[in-house]
């Protein structure tokens, strides 16, 4: 088993400061930058969504601040949370409870629960009985792909959660403050994008233990002040040189909901492979690219979610044919040698969709190998051992 | 096209098992069910499948399709223990433990030769009707069939009633969908032109067969109740929830069961039950939750040993809330199968499915709630805990919870069951003590 590890920056390094303010932004459970956030202008509101996706551009649009809420990590003891939930259910509908109950997500003036699995949408049901005095809705976005149809749906939709924000924040949001927030985010996915790409081009440079922590910090931080951050974590890995190891190139899929623990990202990683896509905070990265910031926004945010958005489990297929195109291109285009199939533990859609793309991959030549999580699972050494056994065959194939 | 398609014999009565009437004839129903889609190739007619929930039955019809519905294809095998090896050869084909076993099952089922329930083999579908009302994992089965077997599906996304209502935009969305997407896609497959006319009249059939349904239902509210209105009411819901919605075979049967439970309220008698009329009703219980199908009978002998008696279910009303006022509607055909789909119970949010159950406990007299939470069904079984404990608060009546699974055999631990069922028992007659104490 190869025995690689990610090199170390040294400790003073602007690098090493960006991502240790990105660590302490993941790791408060007390959601404190948002707190501070608020408090600086009085007024202010916060509006949590669940992954994988809402359109946050209309949050932004209201004056507020869109807050990813990705569970509790392995860092949180689940206490009252586990009291709701029988062990055949997912760890993430849980350990968010828990944030709720313990009143560490009173700092959000509202919850948005994206129509994602049966698990999630219950959740926004037992958040309206749990947390009366918050706004909460459940966001239905379209399986169904037709402008005329699924579109005016989505777009109806759309203007009813921009007309609920708009009583929240006392003001209405008007079309020009819809593109000019579509055009902020605009700018989040082109540095989003550049960092995937160059994580891509030199993994070694940007390991994905640094990438993820960018990531989420964007679940907390304002969108402008993560557009810089990301570009400036990309200004400062160019300077750093580092070391280059004969790891394995691999996507990691089924982990777009419930959050591996950032220490099995670095296992994977210890173990010889260079994660070089992924669908971690697949919010990020829904839209697949720019936005038009001229036109009716809904409509264009509608058109872009139809047309030019990521695919991922819990998003319909129309066609076979469609299965697995997604991840196929993440392989050709990142140069991957494989792919890692990551999903928590009973998570029904990563689950169900993991023997197609199998299938699909199999039929491609592209090795796989499979595990599952959960987001406070502590034992990594069978990981370790699971991954670094799958580089070392991905290597002894590419030799062969 | 019109069809010829031959009734089976009916299936000699076993002597250890007593049902009435329409029991029998509703079994005769689904066994020739099994018929026309073991016959359908000879038959030339072309095949759909689609879910229970939402299902559109009146529309499929009006295209000559011979249907197929995979979870009673696969809660027919859980009965007649046929579903644990389909499971493990699933799983053995990757599918993961950790998700539903009516998947598996079907999987495992066509894996095993496409050999249904009743020993017929079943045809390929030529479309997956994916109608998606209230389970995510709808969509994942339909892709998963489809992925390995090449047959088309259809989707029909039916909006989640998320705020607790119907909005006018969502059944706008479920009407567009089926103008543009569902219908031209079923005329092409079947080569069949839509006709509303004839969806129209069967929705008048659909009516009259929802009408004595809801008499059935409501009869749980005489004491003692003359049906099991979670056990005994799987018998119900079969016809009516399935293949023969809209046909005169289930006004037929619907009208024979009604008038027998009507006089079984006339005689004062309880449910019969598979060991025969059942004893004194000590408890009235409302259920929440599918049944377990492979111990189905261990699993309701548990109830009636014990002078249980279910007066009414949520699982019962996965197939349409008629007795909260729904029928279809002949005089506005697609929007009436648009407020069917969504309307369905597991398409209800949290605090819609709280309501419904106290209002349950209220009007049946119920002494109290058991939930019985499916391993397999995150749809059902996310967030009731909350339920209970909703329940319990708002109505003070006492609720318990036991866990099973649908058709994993492996998941029925029938002494954990029956345990817990006796102390909850206990408990309920505790509280009445106490309860007759404080008057």
């Amino acid at each position: 088993m190869s025995t690689a590890t990610v090199s170390p920056v040294s400790a003073a390094s602007p690098v090493q400061a960006i991502v240790a303010r990105c660590e302490a932004l993941f790791e408060d459970l007390e959601f404190k930058s948002v707190q501070q956030w608020k408090a600086a202008v009085p007024g202010r509101k916060a509006i949590g969504y669940m992954p994988i996706y809402v359109p946050r551009e209309l949050i932004h649009a209201a004056g507020m601040l869109p807050v990813g809420i990705l569970g509790g990590g392995d860092a949180l003891e689940v206490i009252q949370g586990d009291a709701y939930y029988q062990s055949y259910i997912c760890r993430i509908p849980r350990s968010t409870i828990e944030l709720g109950l313990t009143g560490r997500l009173n700092c959000l003036d509202g919850m948005l629960f994206p129509s994602i699995c049966d698990v999630i949408r219950n959740l926004s049901g037992m958040w309206k009985m749990l947390f009366k005095d918050k706004y909460v809705r459940y966001i239905d976005v379209p399986q169904n792909y037709q402008d005329e149809v699924g579109g005016v749906f989505y777009m109806q939709e759309m203007q009813i959660l921009r007309e609920d924000l708009a009583k929240i924040a006392g003001r209405e949001i008007t079309d020009a403050d819809l593109n000019a927030s579509i055009a902020v985010y605009n700018d989040n996915r082109v540095a989003i994008a550049d960092l995937y790409k160059y994580r891509a081009a030199e993994p070694w440079q940007a390991p994905t233990s640094e990438v993820y922590l960018l990531l989420r910090a964007g679940m907390v931080l304002p969108v402008e002040e993560h557009t810089v951050l990301v570009r400036d974590y990309l200004a400062a890995a160019k300077q750093v040189e580092r070391t280059k190891r004969d790891n394995a190139r691999v996507v990691i899929n089924g982990s777009f909901c419930e959050q591996p623990p950032l220490s099995l990202i670095k296992s994977i990683e210890m173990s010889g492979c260079y994660i070089v896509d992924d669908d971690f905070m697949l919010v990020t990265r829904w839209l697949l690219d720019a936005v038009p910031t001229d036109g009716n926004p809904l409509q264009e945010l509608s058109r872009a979610f139809l047309h030019r958005s990521a695919s991922t489990a819990a998003k319909y297929d129309a066609t076979r044919e469609e299965k697995g195109v997604y991840l196929m291109k993440q392989v050709k285009t990142r140069g991957a040698e494989g792919v890692i199939f990551a999903a928590p533990s009973f998570c029904d859609p990563a689950l169900l969709e993991r023997p197609m793309l199998q299938d699909v991959l199999s039929k491609n030549a592209i090795p796989h190998t499979a595990f599952k999580f959960a987001e406070n699972t502590g034992q990594m050494a069978p990981i370790r051992e699971q991954a670094g056994t799958f580089a070392d065959s991905i290597k002894l194939w590419n030799a062969a | 096209m019109n069809a010829t398609v031959t009734m089976p014999v009916s299936s000699k009565r076993p002597q250890n098992v007593q049902k009435e009437d329409a029991m029998w004839q509703q079994k005769e129903l689904i066994n020739k069910n099994y018929m026309e889609l073991a016959t359908a190739r000879a038959n030339n007619r072309k095949v759909s499948a689609t879910f229970v929930p939402g299902n559109l039955n009146e529309l499929l019809m009006c295209f000559d399709f011979a249907r197929s519905l995979p979870e009673t294809n696969a809660l027919q095998n859980g009965m007649r223990k046929k579903s644990g090896k389909m499971i493990m050869d699933a799983e053995r084909d990757g599918q993961s433990e950790d998700v539903c076993t009516y998947v598996k099952a079907d999987l495992g089922m066509m894996m095993g030769g496409e050999i249904g329930p009743t020993g017929e083999a079943m045809p390929r579908p030529d479309i997956l009707l994916l109608s998606y009302t209230g389970c995510f994992t709808f969509m994942k089965w339909f892709e998963l069939i489809r992925h390995k077997y090449g047959c088309e599906t259809v989707m029909l996304h039916v909006p989640y009633q998320g705020e607790g209502h119907i909005a006018p935009n969502m059944r706008d969305y479920v009407v567009k969908q089926l103008k543009e997407t569902v219908i031209p896609t079923l005329e092409r497959i079947s080569g069949v032109k839509f006709d509303i006319d004839r969806l129209r009249q069967y929705m008048r059939e659909s009516v009259k067969a929802e009408d004595d349904l809801v008499a059935v239902l409501q009869s749980a509210k005489h004491r003692p109740s003359p049906i099991d209105g979670y056990f005994g009411s799987v018998y119900y819901i079969g016809p009516i929830f399935t293949a023969f919605r809209g046909t005169p075979e289930a006004t037929n049967y619907y009208r024979t069961l009604r008038a027998e439970i009507e006089q079984r309220v006339r005689e004062g008698k309880g449910p019969i039950t598979p060991d025969g009329e059942m004893g004194e009703e000590k408890y009235r219980l409302v259920v929440e939750g599918p049944p377990n199908w492979t111990h189905f009978r261990d699993f309701w002998k548990m109830f009636y040993d014990e002078g249980a008696v279910v007066v009414a279910s949520t699982y019962s009303k996965v197939g349409g809330l008629y007795d909260f006022g729904f029928r279809h509607d002949p005089d506005h055909p697609l929007e009436s199968l648009a407020e069917y789909c969504l309307g369905c119970y597991t398409n209800l949010n949290l605090p819609s499915r709280v309501d419904m159950i106290c209002k349950y406990i209220e009007e049946y007299q119920a002494d109290g709630l058991l939930i019985n939470s499916i391993k397999s069904c995150n749809s059902f079984s996310a967030g009731q805990l909350l339920i209970m404990r909703e329940v319990e608060k708002r109505t003070g009546k006492p609720a318990a919870f036991i866990e099973t699974d649908l058709v994993d055999p492996r998941y029925f631990s029938a002494a954990n069951v029956k345990n817990r069922l006796e102390s909850y028992f206990q408990m309920v007659k505790a509280k009445r003590g106490a309860l007759a104490g404080t008057h």
